[in-house]
């Protein structure tokens, strides 16, 4: 049985500019087949990949938003987002993409995948991570 | 001379919707556009630097881009326009030049 490491995908680039966030997305859906303890992390910009209402019909380009829903089926349940960012931007949690995973070992309990924490709290997470991704 | 400026970057992520707005003058148009739609937001950090130039400056920002993003009409703040494709070329057409801030 291998060592299970904590991997921390760092997410801070906004959807669409830039190809970073649907790369993370990938990476992080094809890191899940590992079996290893993943968390994400949303800051800065990052927290505008995970807001509701997305609709990329106008400029041609695949809204990816409703795969962040599918992590929680990947056992991706442990997602962070920084108070601060959301404050910077004028957004709450209400904004954000209502993601879930069931807990099999509490009859399969519905459970919130987000946590929002502050930068300082984000900062411990970053530190206690043995492998980290930055997009 | 009347300058039309374009900005695509995040205000919350680089300067440049600052730098175009500081080196916009009086009677100019400022087009947000990709991730520039984002300084169209009310209530950010970054919304009073569009406010307090709306006076002198006309804002515009791409509705296909809000609607991306998820950005409700009603978080856009008052004043800015949305416009469509063919906004924006009307815009490039009424201008006497197009600057286009990277």
């Amino acid at each position: 049985m291998p060592e299970t490491k904590k991997f921390l995908y760092v997410n801070r680039k906004a959807p669409y500019g830039t190809i970073y966030a649907l790369e993370s997305l990938e990476v992080v859906l094809i890191g899940a087949a590992f079996e290893q303890d993943v968390s994400l992390a949303f800051l800065d910009d990052g927290v505008y990949q995970i807001t509701k209402g997305q609709n990329t019909k106008d400029i041609g380009m695949k809204n990816f938003s409703p795969t962040y829903k599918a992590l929680g089926d990947y056992d991706v349940n442990k997602i962070y987002v920084e108070q601060e960012s959301l404050d910077a931007r004028g957004l709450t949690l209400d904004d954000l993409l209502p993601l879930t995973w069931e807990d099999e070992d509490d009859d399969w309990a519905e459970k919130e995948s987000i946590k929002v924490i502050s930068a300082a709290e984000m900062a411990k997470i970053m530190e206690q991570s043995d492998v980290v991704f930055s997009f | 001379m009347s300058q039309l400026h374009t900005v695509n970057k995040s205000p919350l992520e680089r300067n440049t919707l600052e730098s175009a707005i500081t080196h916009a003058v009086k009677g100019n148009a400022l087009l947000m556009i990709e991730d520039g739609v984002y300084g169209a937001m009310r209530d950010t950090h970054k919304s009073d630097i569009v406010s307090d130039a709306m006076d002198d400056i006309s804002f515009y920002v791409m509705g296909p881009d809000l609607k991306a993003r998820g950005i409700d009409e009603t978080r856009i703040i008052d004043g800015i326009k949305i416009v469509d494709y063919s906004g924006f070329v009307a815009l490039v057409a009424k201008h006497d030049a197009t600057q286009s801030w990277l």
